[in-house]
Order: C-alpha cells, then structure tokens, then sequence
C-alpha cells in the first residue's frame, strides 16, 4: 500500500477501519526515506528503533481497545531543535552534534501522550538562522519539487519531509516564517500559531519573543488536528497563555460566506515575483466566490519589518546562545589552557559563519551607546507594527497576503549575500514581531512547476478563524494533485 | 561607514568569538550593508511609543515554594565535555 | 585639607525560600556539588525560568520594612557576561524598572540619628561556585547555588564614615532576619556587601572618584575595609595623586584592599528585558496582603519596650535583639506584671543560660509562662530570691514548672511571725556575746543574726520577715 502521502486524517480512518496498522505505515514511511533521502536529506537522525517500537505499541493499545490518543499511530517528524530525551538534538549545529537532552520538549511530551510515532529529527538552518536550510552544519535539504532549488528554511527539513514523503505531518518553528516560508516553498501547509499558544519549553531559543512552534502538513485539517494536540498552556513555560484548547478540527467545512477578508497593499511591491501576485490573485477571487468580502487595506509599517524583525532577533539570539560555552555540555575546543581561549576558540569552531554574523549584529544593537538607536528602535516600530495588526482585525476577520516575494530560489542563489537572504522573510517576519497566528497554504504552481503559497493572518487567538477560512480557501482552490517527481 | 574593522572586533571579544582577519573584514562589510540597510528605522517618529518587548501581555506564571527533584547527578554531567564525576571542569581562573 | 568620605552600599540578601528563583531545586546549603541542579539552573537549551512566587513576596516584604515604593509592575532583565559560574551567559536580574524604589533606614547612631536612604531594591539569580584546584591548573564548577534568589538592596551614597556603613548595615541585617527572609550568615555568603568608596573636600557638593570594594565577609571587615580604603585614599590625594576607578579587594589576612587581578576589561552588560519571563504585576491587594503579615520591626520594638514596660534603653535593646527574645520577653512580663525583673531574668539568666549551652531561643527549656510565675512567687513572697536561683536552675535542666519544683523541695519559704519569733529567741538566747556587742553600736553583727536564723531554717525563712523581728528584738524591746 502506497501510505507515504496519505494524510494524517486519512491514516487515522484507515487506522480506525483496521484496513492497515501504525506498524505497516511506519514501516513504509521508512521505506520511503530509504528511497528518496539520499537526494532530499530531510533529516539529521532518525530514531528507527524507538519509532517501529511506539508503533507496535500503538498497534496494541489500538487490538486491546486501550484508550487511544488522537494522533495514535501516525508518523511525524520533528526539528531537530525540540528537546527529546534519548536522542540528539543538534539544532543543525556542531556545537550541538552529541547533545543527549534529558527532556521532551513539552509539545514533544505532548505528540507523544496522543500516540504519534516520531520517526526523527529533521534538518534546519543553524539555531534556525537562515531561510534556506543551507547554513545547517549537516549539510543542505533541496527541494522536493526541484533537487537544485532550496526547501526555504529555517524549517526546511520539517517541510522537505512532508512534501517527499517522508512523514505524515512534522512540527517545525517560526520565528520570522520559518514554518510558512519553507511551506509555501515545498507545496504544502504550515502554520504558525499565535505567540503564548503553543508551550516554547524544550524548544532551543532562538529569539524568544519572536519563537513559535507550529504544524507542517499535507492540509489543513492535519494542521488543525496538530495544533488541538500541542496547543495549551504550560507551567513550564509562563510566556504560554492559559486559554483552553478548542478542537480546531470543528473549524474545518465551515463556511466563510460574508467575512471580510483584508489584503494589505503594502505587501505588493516591487520585486515581487508575477507568478506570485497572480497566484494571490487568484485566492482572491475564490475567497469573493465563497461569498466573502475582499478589501484593501494598509498595514502602512510593514516596510520596516525586516530592520526591525533583524535587529530583535538576533539581540534576542545573542544572549540566547550564549550558554554555549563548552563547559557543561556540548562542542569544547580542545586543549585548551585558558579560559578566555576555552570561550573564544569553542564558539569560533563550532558556530558556522550565520550564526556568527547574527550574534555580532546583536551583541553590536545591545551595546553600549547603540541600544537606544537600534534594539529599543526597533522594539518601539514593533508596538506601531502590532497597532497596524489591531487596526486591521478591527474591521477584518483574516488577512490574505503573499507568502514569500518569490517562488523557491536555487542553492546558493542567496549565499553570499545575507541582506538578500533575509530580504526573503519580509511578509512573514511581521506576524511574529505582531505575535499575531498565521498559515500559509499551496496555491497553484509557477509555469516551470514550482509551488507557490498563500498566507493568512488572523488576529490574536484566532486560530479557528485562520483554519476555517484556509481549509475553505484549500478546498475551491484544488484542481489536481501533484506530487514531487523524486 | 557605520561600523570600523575595530569595532567589529570589539564585538567579537565581547560575544567570546576568535575570529581570523578575513572574517572580520568580511563581517565589517556585511555588517555595514545589514545596518546601513536598518537606517531606515530612524525616519519612522517613534516619539511616545512603548517599546514591545513581549509579544503576548496578560499572562501570569509564578510557581509556588515547593522543592522538586533535582536531576540525577550522572544525567546532569552526562552531556559534559570534562568533568571529575562531580564538577564540571574549566581551565584554572586566576581571580 | 579635610576630606569627607562619602560612602554607598550594596548588599545581596539570599532568601530563605525552600526552592531557587526560576526552577524547583532545593536551595538548602553544603549538598554534594552539582547536586541541586536541573536543565533549568544548569541553563540547558530550550529551557524556561518560572518565577518563585515566594521571592517576591519576600522582596516585597524588605520593600515596604525600608519604606520603599513597590512599583506595581516591574521587569526582569539579563546581564549579559561569560563566567563559568553563570551557566546561561546572563544573570536574570532587574535593571530599568525594579520591584522597589526610594525607601530609608533610620539609624540610632549618634544623638540626633541619621537617615540612609535607599535608591532601589530589586531580586536577582545567585550565581554557582567555583573551587579552584591546590595542584593542578584546574577549577571546578558547582552550580548548587546558581538560581538561588537574591534580592539587592542599594542604598544612596548618604553614609560619611566607616561607623555610619556599619551600623547602615547591621540595621538592614538585623531587619532581614526579623522579616525571616534571610538567615544573614555571612559566613556562608547569603548576606554579602559590596562598597563605593569616594573622598571629597569637606564642603564640595561634588563627589570624587570612587572604588568599588568586595570581598568583605564580616560586619567588622567592612568596618575595616571602609577605614583603610578611606585612608588610602587619603594618601592618594594628599600625595598629589588621583583616585583611579577600580574594583579592589579586601584581603583579610594582610589588612589592606588591592585591585582586582585579571581582566580589568570595561564592562557592557548589554541588559535588556528578558523575553522568557513577563513582567511581575504586584498589585495594592497582595501589597496590603504582605503588608499585614508583616511582623513588628526591631526599633519600633525597642521603642515601644522603653514606653510600655518603662525598662532602660539598654535592656530593650538586648531584648529585642531577636523576634524569639523579644517574644519570650513579652509573655513573662505579661504573666509576672513586673517588666524590670522580667527583664533581668530574661537577659541575666535566660541569655546567660542559652549562651552556656549553646541552644537556640526557641529550643529554650523553660517556657515563658514558667518563669512569669516564678517571677510572681518571689513578688508575693511565696520564695526569696535566693530560693528563685535555685529553682531556676532546676527548672532549666529538668523542664519542670517552678510550682513543682517548689513543691517536690518542700522549698516554701516561712512567714509565720510566731515560728520565726521563737527561732529569733533561740539564736538571740544562744549568742549572749553577739547581742552584747550589737547593743553596743557593733551594728555589723546584725548580718551574724541573719545567717544564724537562715541555717536553722534551711533558707526558708522569709528575710523581710527575718529582718523586721531580729531589729524588735535586739533593741531590747
């Protein structure tokens, strides 16, 4: 049975109708990675063993009529920068290349308690530092849909994975659209929810006012199914907000006939790729078709969202990655007499050259005699950024915007050039400095066959609303299924 | 220039960073186009505002006075580089 | 010229919570190294400090003893720097808006008394410990103490002489261990000081350049610290010198402060508002919560000592030196009625006692209540004074009541005039020479008759009673 693109609901029925069990799906999901990893490279390690294990366990729980959680038996992929107890977490860095933690992160912990079977850990940018996964020490992830192009990053792995076959569904991180991006690059759904909904504990920082944890999927409603599992508040995390979880499944099928749906202007610019602005176009006209109203409206700060968005994320970062000092775990330089030599020659070695720039660039906006003018700068056009949102949801129920400014750029294009590079993040950066959930789902393909995306924001806690209008948005815009020829 | 070769190494010092001369002169270029490009924060009229330094308000965390247990002290030096079974080891500091 | 000190400090109070700042490890003293640790105070990645909710009501506590105004929110900040000792590479502390601001002190020192003020009160994380290796170019990191909650208490540079900061110092200690949020042993660090030393001209408004001092881990080291780096400073400007902005250590053995070793690198700290934890909202409910558990303070104490039980301003000073003595003070002068002697069988006998065998104020063996009625007994002459010793000491090792005591020595003292009278007339009868020489001015034989009448009734005689019959009956009457 061909289970490999199969979808997390659609796993879940086969499950239930007793037409197939976790162990047969992991198995072939195995499989699948065996065939097509070698070009993709999803993942950093995977954790075989564990995974046909819970498995089978599932598989028993599932013959005993034990109690059954609602991702029982299902395959997902992880980040490999959320904390698992008994298997490396890396974040895509040397320094972390043997880092054994003694935790779960808590949405970990929380996949884990709904049965899900975690298959391993996926590739990334280097503390996700990147927008393309190409700065990871283990080497780069290409695209799916086209092996000289980039998944987008920094959740590159994560999305890689679910485009290619090789999970049902995978957990990544969005700091400034490092679900959403990578999504909208690999033909698929990712969606960041709002900042508090989901528990940031065992998720590595790095920039903790900005971090989510989210869903990659095949579709919505996965989405929708991962979100109700790993969403809550934890007392492990205080930055976690304490509003209950609704089942964001029961916002799937629901129609959004007479909402208003804003499109910012601002994010029209120049350099904006056509076949970008005719796919929003298009999920434009289907959301009138559905009966909702599309209206223009002006988010008049979104240009300053990258200097600012670049100037609290790595301030944020360079005090976060500072406890990589080689002394308590983790990469040490070895031989060395001195401690200033112990810091200084560890951190050289084992940070790769992004990482390096972005904890210069924060160390220097923290400094003394440069706070004011750029961190606290920055930190006050956020608060006008947030007011836009506000001013927005006032009179919107979601917005709709492009993803990305352009289709998915080859290896390297953007390399040597990190002003481009970051340049890439301009639509998605803003909802994370907002705090603000959003989602980016397929929405049609580029003539060359490259998939393009489409985003929707919602305001604070409106996750239902972001999942109604995507899976209504999802479901009139489906015309054919493609897949990745790999 | 919005950012000197010994500026940039000053930085590095301060974030514990060797970094070799091609580094740093690659860094003072990059660094200049990456905060020439953010200038463009100093023409938005930020007179009055309040920094957002927390995405979310309204939450409230404290936990309460009550002791819980410590890890195990094998899987608290379990992922170090040197150790003598009960400290973490550093090179000599001289105070 | 005449130079003035001008004198700041800076004192870190350890609280005495069960369990450390941001993470549910015990914070009790002299474990195993590293054994109080988790991935939270160990600074493993992906981890997330929760605050102690009991470190702020402590801190508030301190806050409103000092009289400070607590701002309703406040926020944390990290201090950024490498040490080995600080696993996340910053210390979560306050910075731009800290949980208490403008407060005072008042000191009894001199005769007009002098305000200290306090410029801010904020909490912070300790960090851990290192030991450094006899023989080999090694240290060792324990990080038992890393996330052990602080608060630091920084006062004006208001002080203008070594005895001003000791005694700044011994009020906020004392105040501390009042409040019972802090076990003030220096020793073991969880009270520490720091100095800002400067001189100045007498009458300049400006302040010269100062020293930061640390390392001083007694109230006397302060004291001598202060009193050295005062006149080494002295020296410095008297000799034509300036003052370089430094941080010196005090060195104990040698009596003198040296600067700092190592890397005199400037410090940028780079604070900024930590993103992991949200601001602390204290509001007036849990302030005037706090504020009502708040125990009497130790110079409203004393004042109200010297008022109500009308004892000497020494006496209430050593009886309030702890809240346990001052309590136990209360209840046997509430039951005996007679503050003074209360108060000598307090401070006498009680602190002599506790001192002796060194055991706590509360582990006291005679409870309050006993040694009221002991007092009581001796005021209506149900035993002397002298009878009152004795029991005490029984009292002391056996834990009794007085009237047991009292009872199983068969110890009630005579006052029955006719008893007495007859053994008055046997000593009188039996000494014909003593009499003679006491009707004969020798008026010193008097203290004879008493010892002679006290042995033939075993002490027991009342000695009012005693004295009132042995003068009837020598003047011949």
């Amino acid at each position: 049975m061909e289970s490999h693109y199969l979808t997390v609901h659609e796993l879940e029925e086969l499950l239930r109708a007793g037409e197939t069990t976790s162990l047969e799906i992991t198995e072939a999901m195995f499989r699948r990675i065996d065939a097509v990893e070698e070009r993709v490279h999803s993942y950093i390690n995977l954790m075989k063993e564990r995974a046909l294990e819970a498995a089978e366990a599932s598989d028993r729980r599932r013959r005993d009529d034990a109690a059954l959680g609602p991702l029982d038996g299902v395959p997902i992929a992880l980040k490999d920068l959320l904390c698992t107890t008994g298997t490396p977490t890396t974040c895509g860095s040397r320094f972390l290349e043997r880092f054994v933690p003694p935790y779960d992160a808590t949405a970990v912990a929380k996949l884990r308690a709904a049965g899900a079977v975690i298959l391993g850990k996926t590739n990334m940018d280097e503390f996700a530092m990147g927008s393309s996964t190409e700065t990871s020490y283990f080497g780069v992830t290409r695209n799916p849909w086209d092996l000289e192009r980039v998944p987008g990053g920094s959740s590159g792995g994560s999305a890689s994975a679910v485009a290619a076959g090789e999970c049902a569904a995978s957990l990544g991180s969005d700091t400034g659209g490092s679900i959403r991006q990578p999504a909208a690059f690999c033909g698929i759904v990712g969606l960041k929810p709002t900042y508090g909904r989901v528990s940031r504990y065992g998720l590595v920082a790095f920039a903790s006012s900005l971090d989510q944890i989210g869903p990659l999927a095949r579709d919505v409603e996965d989405c929708a199914i991962l979100l109700s599992v790993i969403a809550g508040h934890d007392e492990r995390d205080s930055t976690s907000f304490p509003a209950p979880v609704p089942d964001y499944r029961d916002c799937v099928g629901r129609s959004i006939k007479g909402w208003t749906v804003g499109i910012p202007r601002e994010y029209f610019i120049e350099g904006i790729d056509p076949a970008v602005t005719a796919a929003v176009d298009r999920a434009v006209s289907v959301m009138k078709d559905l009966g909702a109203e599309c209206r223009e409206i002006s988010l008049p700060h979104t240009r300053y969202g990258i200097a600012a968005y670049y100037v609290i994320a790595p301030a944020e970062a360079s005090s976060n990655l500072a406890r990589y000092d080689g002394i308590r775990y983790g990469f040490r330089s070895p031989g060395e007499r001195e401690l200033l030599d112990l810091y200084r020659n560890t951190r050289a070695a084992a940070f790769g050259s992004e990482v390096k720039r972005r904890i210069m660039i924060g160390t220097y906006a923290l400094s003394s005699g440069y706070y004011e003018a750029y961190y606290k700068k920055a930190s006050q056009i956020r608060t006008l950024m947030k007011r836009d949102f506000d001013k927005a949801f006032a009179s919107c129920d979601v917005i709709l915007a492009p993803t990305t400014p352009t289709p998915p750029f080859k290896l390297g294009e953007k390399t040597d050039d990190p002003l481009q590079m970051y340049l890439s993040d301009v639509f998605a950066a803003p909802a994370n400095l907002a705090g603000i959930p959003g989602i980016s789902l397929p929405c049609g393909f580029t003539a060359d066959g490259l998939p393009l995306g489409v985003q929707l924001l919602a305001g604070y806690f409106e996750e239902g609303k972001l999942i109604q209008a995507a899976a209504a948005l999802e479901k009139a815009l489906f015309t054919e299924q493609r897949r990745p020829a790999l | 220039m919005k950012i000197t070769k010994d500026q940039v190494s000053h930085v590095a010092d301060l974030a514990r960073l060797t970094i070799n001369e091609q580094e740093q002169e690659l860094f003072t270029k990059q660094l200049n186009d990456i905060l020439m490009y953010m200038d463009m924060l100093n023409s938005v009229d930020t007179t009055n505002v309040e920094p957002m330094t927390h995405a979310m308000e309204g939450t409230e965390a404290f936990r309460e006075d009550v002791v819980r247990s410590s890890l195990p002290l094998d899987a608290v030096l379990a992922n170090a580089p040197d150790d003598d079974g009960a400290s973490f080891k550093v090179p000599k500091i001289i105070e | 010229m005449e130079y003035e000190p001008v004198i700041g400090l800076e004192v870190h109070a350890q609280l005495k919570t069960n369990t450390k700042i941001f993470c549910g490890c015990s914070t009790a003293f002299g474990a195993p190294p590293n054994t109080h640790t988790c991935p939270v105070c160990l600074g493993m990645p992906g981890v997330l400090p929760v605050l102690n909710r009991t470190v702020v009501e402590y801190a508030v506590k301190m806050a409103l003893a000092t009289h400070c105004t607590i701002n309703h929110v406040s926020e944390w900040a990290r201090k950024n720097y490498f040490y080995p000792d600080l696993p996340k590479g910053y210390q979560i502390s306050q910075y731009d808006r800290p949980l208490a601001e403008r407060g005072y002190v008042d000191l009894d020192i001199n005769e007009e008394g002098k305000r200290v003020n306090i410029t801010r009160i904020h909490m912070e994380e300790d960090a851990g410990k290192l030991i450094h290796d006899e023989s080999a170019p090694v240290s060792y990191v324990d990080l038992n103490r890393a996330g052990v909650p602080l608060i630091e208490i920084v006062s004006e540079p208001d002080m203008r002489s070594p005895e001003e900061g000791a005694a700044y110092l011994r009020r906020l200690h004392e105040i501390l261990v009042y409040l019972e949020i802090c076990d003030g042993n220096m020793e073991e660090g969880n009270f520490r000081c720091d100095a800002n030393v400067s001189l100045r001209p007498k009458g300049e408004p400006a302040f010269g350049t100062r020293t930061e001092l640390k390392n001083m881990n007694s109230f006397r080291n302060v004291q001598r610290a202060l009193e050295y780096e005062i006149r080494r400073q002295q020296y410095v400007l008297e000799s034509g010198g300036t003052v370089i902005q430094e941080t010196r250590l005090w060195d104990d053995a040698r009596g003198t402060t040296l600067p700092m070793r190592g890397k005199e690198e400037a410090h940028d700290y780079r604070y900024f508002p930590d993103p992991d934890l949200v601001p602390v909202t204290v509001a007036d409910e849990w302030i005037d919560e706090i504020r009502r558990t708040l125990p009497e303070l130790p110079r409203e104490k004393r004042e109200r000592f010297i008022r109500e039980y009308e004892i000497p301003a020494y006496d209430a000073g050593v009886l309030t030196a702890s809240r346990a003595i001052a309590d136990y003070y209360e209840q046997v002068a509430t039951r005996c009625g007679k503050p003074k002697a209360a108060s000598n069988w307090v401070m006498g006998d009680i602190l002599g006692h506790i001192k002796e065998d060194k055991v706590e104020m509360e582990d006291c063996p005679i409870t309050a209540a006993d040694l009221g009625n002991l007092v009581r007994l001796i005021d209506d002459g149900t035993i002397s004074g002298k009878m009152a010793k004795d029991v005490f000491e029984e009292m002391w090792s056996s834990g009794e009541k007085p009237e047991t005591v009292i009872k199983k020595r068969g110890l009630v003292q005579i006052t029955d005039a006719g008893a007495l009278e007859a053994v008055v007339d046997e000593v009188i009868a039996a000494n014909p020479a003593q009499v003679e020489q006491f009707r004969g001015g020798k008026e010193k034989v008097f203290g004879f008759f008493v010892g002679q009448v006290m042995k033939k009734t075993k002490g027991q005689a009342s000695p009012g009673l005693v004295n009132e019959i042995l003068k009837r009956k020598l003047s011949g009457s």
